[in-house]
């Protein structure tokens, strides 16, 4: 038996319902029929009237989502596409966002983003929006990378008492694939060394991270030990785990699949620049997508985005440093 | 509503004495309405009052000290410093609290009764409060639709107060009458003098009951006039002085005065009573704030996670 990640996020989904009566899934196409990517498949079947569609309004539908909260209800929020999450941007970061913290009352709603590029989506529905919703206080940003985090994390992201942007990569959905769900996890918080080397520290997270081992396979035919850092979560982001490694490396390289203007990359390069200069034998170094909105044809989408081929020129340009 | 004119004042003359930080926004013009709201309201209903329903606020069971220690940023209050004036509430008693995007609460009364639904909570209304100038948002289309595609029992209260800010209705829009909308969403839709505390009172009471009732959103649109500045900041010289003595321009305090007194509920002795009580009660508000202690930002946790374990802490001054 093996499950894809799209799977293990809808059976992430289907254990939080059956765990808990307060959690409800909410967003456009969800019910019936299962979800544009079928992250819903058969819910609105075995939890009738709690798996609802949405009309098209994602203002409306975060809004509604953070009112249900106050009343203790657990949303699940699922936006079509990540990209469409900016038609209900300020009801994220000035309504869910906020209200703990004016109100003392916590806001427990779990908005998930399918996100990323695949060949052929185009400018609007291939965004990497983790950064701009990592900038707002007030919000935990998931991006999990493995089938086991997207089941894991899924399931804390709707414990957790605050409100969760859960960030699943659409190219992970159908190929990756585990063996079976996991029983137990890291905490939210916590890096994971995807794959240990002591000659450079390779940080990534979402579907970066398998380009990095790619990377790390590859350069070990060189005879090069590349460490691979997987974030898991980029708010709260583990700089203890990333400097940790950088000690036992001296450099660092970060990739992100986002725009390169601020984000997760610069704040990596930032704080281990700031809090950890000396552990660090040459200038560190970031690679992102292109500063383009995403393109559609394959071949441009290829090269707009870091992949294992243009991360191993980074790194080895790093190693010769 | 006598009590809100006169808490108002109160915030006005601190605010003139340089009391109060931030803005200060009064309801003054609009408070029949405001108070008809928080009259047809039990408890377990839901309110998402908006800047000028001090009076709704009151009627729906927020203390003056409550009003007082958020205008004055006591740490006491209900937010505790971090948000002052109209932005307070306490949203696990019903009474949301606004944030300033208009329109962006409609949605959030219907996850409420969304959330009353799914719990099992019948007879539950919820009342979100706009102006004419919140009509033109996305927020409030998407919100109306929403409740009336899920059939919630939410009535939206439009103060059509002539201006949004500085912003005359000609250029807000364009329909004959904002309360022809309804009719766009499926939904009943009424219309009431503002400034008529009678008229607001049997309207709101229709409107609430009809939504207790299962019929459904309802849209209430009122014709007032603000008679005030958007703030007190604003002279308000716009203001076109043809419309302040039209009908819907009478001060919906001095109209309830005479109605009270016309339909023999009381005299005139007795109102001046209710005056004095007011006043005593906010004096005696503002009193205790004046010798409360302001926020400590020592003592602040600077933590916008309930999850306090999650959250980051850091703040780019290195370890």
């Amino acid at each position: 038996m093996s499950i894809t990640y799209l799977e293990a996020i809808r059976e992430a989904q289907a254990k939080a319902l059956a765990d808990d009566p307060r959690v409800y899934i909410y967003g456009q196409d969800v019910g019936a029929f299962g979800g544009a990517f079928k992250a819903t498949k058969n819910l609105a079947q075995e939890f009738p009237g709690r798996v609802i569609d949405a009309p098209i309004s994602e203002d409306a539908i975060v809004g509604s989502a953070v009112g249900a909260a106050i009343e203790g209800m657990r949303p699940i929020i699922e936006m079509q596409f990540a990209d469409f999450s900016t038609t209900g941007f300020n009801q994220i970061v000035n309504q869910a966002a906020t209200l703990f913290w004016r109100t003392n009352v916590p806001c427990p709603i779990t908005i998930r983003l399918p996100s990323g590029g695949t060949s052929g989506t185009g400018p609007f529905h291939s965004q990497s929006l983790e950064a701009i919703y990592a900038h707002y206080p007030g919000l935990v940003v998931m991006t999990p990378a493995t089938v086991e985090d997207a089941y894991s994390m899924l399931l804390e992201a709707v414990v957790i008492d605050d409100p969760v942007i859960f960030c699943e990569h659409k190219l992970l959905y159908y190929h990756l694939k585990a063996e079976k769900l996991p029983t137990e996890a890291l905490p939210t918080g916590k890096a994971r060394i995807a794959r240990p080397g002591r000659d450079m520290t390779l940080v990534a997270y979402s579907a970066m991270v398998h380009e990095a081992l790619a990377v790390a396979e590859e350069l070990a035919l060189e005879g090069s030990e590349v460490e691979v850092v997987d974030l898991r979560s980029i708010k709260p982001l583990d700089t203890d785990t990333v400097m940790a490694s950088v000690a036992r490396t001296g450099r660092l390289l970060c990739v992100g699949e986002s725009w390169p203007w601020g984000g997760v990359t610069a704040e990596v390069i930032a704080r281990v620049s700031s809090e950890g200069f000396g552990l660090l034998d040459v200038p560190p170094q970031r690679l992102n997508a292109k500063d383009t909105p995403v393109p559609y044809h394959p071949s441009l989408w290829a090269a707009h985005r870091p992949t294992a081929r243009s991360i191993a020129a980074a790194a080895r340009k790093l190693l010769r440093m | 509503m006598l009590l809100a004119r006169i808490l108002d004042d109160k915030l006005a003359s601190l605010y003139r004495g340089g009391k109060i930080h931030g803005g200060v926004f009064l309801g003054r013009g609009q408070e029949a309405l405001s108070v008809s709201i928080g009259l047809s309201l039990r408890k377990q209903d839901i309110f998402a009052p908006l800047i000028r329903d001090a009076a709704g606020r009151l009627a729906f069971g927020e203390t003056v000290l409550d009003a007082v220690r958020t205008y004055m940023g006591s740490p006491l209050g209900p937010m505790r410093a971090r948000d002052g004036n109209v932005h307070r509430g306490k949203p696990r008693e019903g009474l949301f609290v606004m944030i300033s995007h208009l329109g962006a609460m409609i949605s959030m009364v219907n996850g409420a009764l969304l959330a009353h639904r799914f719990k099992g909570i019948t007879g539950t209304v919820g009342v979100a409060s706009l102006g004419e100038g919140g009509t033109s948002t996305g927020a409030f289309h998407e919100a109306l639709n929403q409740a009336a595609v899920e059939r919630l029992p939410l009535v939206l209260v439009v103060a059509n107060n002539e201006y949004a800010y500085s912003t005359p209705t000609s250029r807000q829009f364009a329909c004959r009458d904002l309360v022809d909308k309804a009719i766009g969403y499926g939904i009943k839709g009424h219309d009431v003098e503002g400034n008529d505390l009678d008229a607001c009172l049997r309207l709101l009471q229709d409107a609430v009951d009809r939504a207790r009732n299962g019929q459904g959103p309802q849209l209430v649109v009122a014709r007032l006039l603000r008679l005030c500045g958007h703030g007190e900041h604003d002279m308000a010289d716009y203001v076109d002085p043809r419309l302040k003595s039209a009908t819907h321009g009478r001060d919906c305090l001095k109209v309830a005065e005479e109605q009270i007194l016309q339909q023999g509920w009381t005299d005139r002795s007795c109102l001046e009573t209710w005056r004095n009580e007011a006043i005593h009660k906010v004096e005696e508000a503002v009193a205790i704030v004046q010798r409360e202690p302001a926020p400590d930002p020592y003592r602040e946790n600077w933590c916008a996670l309930a999850s306090k374990h999650l959250s980051e802490g850091f703040s780019g001054t290195g370890a």
